[in-house]
């Protein structure tokens, strides 16, 4: 036991101490910062003035366009169409919309042109029609006899309203709120096997190379080695995450303290979770807070820890035996990609099967497989599980952990002592039987 | 005299690969005991499985009496052929690490360190990393840990290579002192000299099977072919000639010597030595009379081109 202490500490100094840990754990904070600020100063940046001429030769709609902080609109009505025409390939029109005379509206809306050297975005076009047809289905209701007022008034909206079979009210919206937490759990967890068990992969091949580690196991347990690795790695990795959440947060406050500047609130995630809650912000938004206490929070924070550990033991030990087989980095490549695939599973099932139905049978079956079950029942928590699912699905991870670790400490004691040769998938099963 | 190591019919197999065919060791305690055998005759596989690397297929190791146990490492000081440190690792806390996991708390290691360092005049490397230092003086560093923690037991696989002659000649002295301090000494080596020079009892393994064992004035005992070399200054080297062959095989040989003399090697048979020499002196000078004692190399190629 204090063999494995040893192990531990030596490995979590070994890391703390590496200059390019270092480097990264006070610099991607930073750099995460620094891109949140750049592209909220970029979207926060204002367009260049647009403007459009109209020649309206029926002059009924021109009075419709009203300029704005895009664009400025001027009626040049008046001026022959052929001078203007010029004065777009000249440029000092951005562009040139053509009303032209006819005798009625069904005519009308088939001949309207715009001229412009520049292809014009979608959503400007979208609303140059939209201010035309508007105008026109007005013209329209008056000229057949119609009361536009009344027909206004007749005009249905519907909004449906959510509750549960409790009888309380339910919200919308919440199912993305709660992918989201979720989610952000599942994400996590997969951030943390992927960027640290690579860094126990190649604490192990170090040793190998460096070939300490003979010296090493007669003196330990293969196994102690292992897992005092694995253990000495994450506690690392809690740490760094540690320090970037403290120092993502501080930068964030000074930055966004000091300029001023709404940050753009950078990656997927985040910008998910404002929008919702600004979708949010027009309705009840106590409703919404008192939704989110009745999550089941403990639930939550329990099952994260313990999916956590399970996972990430799960996975390295994988890594660890990857490691042990391989004498360098670039060989182990063949072996990574089935450990990958089964997480990036998890994480697109997540986000694509669980928020359309948390509890359906893909997505029950998934949080059952230990090997993406830490990330797909992390998103199913919030919906509200069985208990009974959580605690079958936790038997299954610890269980397949255990199998895992027995069939990693074979091949970790196998491999270690295997110079200079890469392993094919026969050999690796070969050398269980050793 | 017991024995601090017993080795009974250990097996063991990589696959179809028999690495190791029911071989039986017995090394006494106190002796400086010499593995050889070819590259891939199975020593690497039995001195890791003596430090409990890997286990036996199946036969049992006996460690000072007593049946080999998991606890038994921090009585094993083993230094395999394949060196290696943490090349990142400062010299002074690498030594720690290495001595705590062979169970010494850290005072007594700091303490068996100021020993050591001070011993090989490597002092002022406690603060450098093992990358500034040379092959050599990781090598020094190697063997101290290795030795740290006052193992019964102390293996070493091939301990001069990397070595040049001074050090190796100071890891040698080392060596020597440890086994006069009461410490057995295995080591398995290609270098027959320091066999020769060092030790005292040794086996031959070749394919997977152990050849020959024992002390080794036995063994050379066992290998003698009664020949002897004679050196003799003589007038009349027809006479001699005559007088030799009625009793003896004889062949040409060559030494080193200050004198023009006629150089034979002899074959005595069963014939005792003082007859040839009563021979030789009725007819000349005797300037050299040796036995030819089998040289271990002699052995070693012998034993293995047999087979």
């Amino acid at each position: 036991m204090s063999k494995l202490i040893l192990i531990i500490k030596r490995e979590f100094i070994a890391k703390v101490r590496n200059k390019s840990f270092i480097v990264m754990t006070f610099l991607s904070p930073l750099l995460f910062v620094g891109i949140g600020v750049f592209v909220g100063y970029l979207s926060s940046m204002k367009a260049d003035l647009k403007t459009i001429a109209i020649h309206d030769e029926t002059g009924r709609f021109v009075k419709e366009f009203k300029t704005d902080d895009e664009y400025k609109y001027v009626d040049l009505s008046l001026v022959d169409t052929k001078t203007l025409k010029d004065s777009i390939v000249s440029e000092s029109y951005e562009g040139l919309l053509l009303i032209p005379k006819s005798p009625d509206n069904a005519t009308l809306q088939k001949s309207i042109q715009y001229i412009s050297n520049d292809s014009p975005s979608v959503s400007f076009i979208e609303d140059v029609e939209d201010i035309i047809a508007k105008k026109m289905t007005a013209e329209n209701f008056q000229n057949a006899g119609l009361d536009t007022l009344k027909i206004n008034q007749a005009k249905a909206d519907v909004s449906i309203n959510l509750a549960k079979a409790t009888g309380e009210e339910a919200l919308k919206g919440l199912n993305e709120i709660k992918i989201i937490i979720g989610g952000a759990f599942g994400y996590l967890i997969m951030m943390f096997i992927v960027l640290y068990g690579n860094m126990v992969m190649r604490s192990v091949i170090e040793e190998k190379t460096s070939r300490i580690i003979e010296v090493i196991i007669s003196s330990v347990k293969p196994f102690q080695l292992m897992m005092g690795k694995i253990i000495g790695t994450s506690l690392a990795g809690i740490l760094q995450f540690l320090i970037w959440a403290l120092l993502g947060l501080t930068a964030m406050f000074v930055v966004s303290s000091m300029l001023g500047v709404h940050m753009g609130a950078t990656p997927g995630m985040q910008a998910q979770a404002i929008h919702t809650a600004q979708h949010a912000a027009g309705s009840n938004i106590s409703m919404y807070i008192k939704e989110l206490w009745n999550l089941p929070i403990a639930t939550i924070l329990i099952s994260f820890i313990i999916y956590f550990i399970g996972g990430y033991f799960l996975y390295s030990s994988f890594y660890a035996s990857i490691g042990a087989a391989v004498d360098n980095e670039t060989d182990s490549q063949q072996f990574l990609l089935p450990i990958i695939m089964p997480l990036i599973l998890g994480v697109y099932i997540g986000f694509f099967t669980v928020i359309n139905d948390p509890h359906g049978t893909i997505a029950t079956v998934f949080s059952m497989i230990p090997l993406t079950s830490p990330i797909v029942m992390m998103m199913r928590i919030p919906f509200g599980v069985p208990v009974w699912q959580i605690i079958v699905s936790m038997v299954l991870l610890f269980g397949t952990f255990l199998g895992v670790v027995w069939f990693a400490a074979k091949i970790y004691r196998v491999g270690i002592l295997m110079y200079g040769k890469k392993p094919s998938w026969k050999e690796l099963i070969k050398w269980l039987k050793y | 005299m017991s024995n601090i190591l017993e080795v009974n019919q250990v097996v063991k197999q990589y696959g179809d690969y028999t690495a190791l065919n029911a071989v039986s060791l017995t090394v006494p305690k106190g002796s400086i005991y010499g593995l050889l055998g070819p590259n891939g005759a199975g020593k690497t596989s039995l001195i890791r499985i003596i430090n409990q690397i890997t286990m036996p297929d199946s036969g049992e190791i006996i460690l000072d009496g007593e049946k080999l146990k998991p606890e038994d490492v921090s009585v094993i000081g083993y230094m395999p052929e394949e060196r290696g440190l943490y090349k990142t690792m400062r010299v002074g806390e690498q030594c720690l690490y290495l001595a705590q996991l062979k169970g010494l708390s850290k005072a007594e290691a700091k303490k068996e360190l100021e020993y050591w360092f001070d011993r090989l005049e490597i002092k002022g490397w406690w603060n450098k990393k093992i990358q500034e230092l040379s092959k050599g003086m990781a090598q020094k560093i190697q063997f101290v840990v290795t030795v740290l923690h006052k193992p019964k037991l102390l293996i070493l696989d091939e301990p001069f290579s990397g070595f040049d002659p001074v050090n190796a000649n100071l890891i040698k002295d080392e060596i020597i002192e440890l086994n006069r301090q009461g410490t057995s000494v295995i080591f398995s080596t290609h270098r027959m000299e320091s066999v020769e020079e060092m030790c005292d009892h040794i086996a031959l393994i070749h394919k997977s099977n152990k050849l020959i064992e024992g002390k080794l004035t036995d063994v050379k005992k066992q290998y003698r072919t009664n020949e002897y070399e004679v050196g003799i200054l003589t007038d009349n080297v027809e006479g001699l000639m005559y007088d030799l062959t009625q009793k003896f095989t004889l062949s040409q040989t060559d030494f080193k010597s200050l004198n023009d003399e006629l150089k034979l090697q002899i074959n005595l048979g069963t014939v005792p030595p003082n007859e040839l020499l009563n021979t030789l002196i009725q007819r000349g000078q005797v300037t050299h009379f040796v036995e030819k004692i089998p040289s271990v190399n002699d052995i070693f190629i012998q034993t293995v081109s047999e087979k």
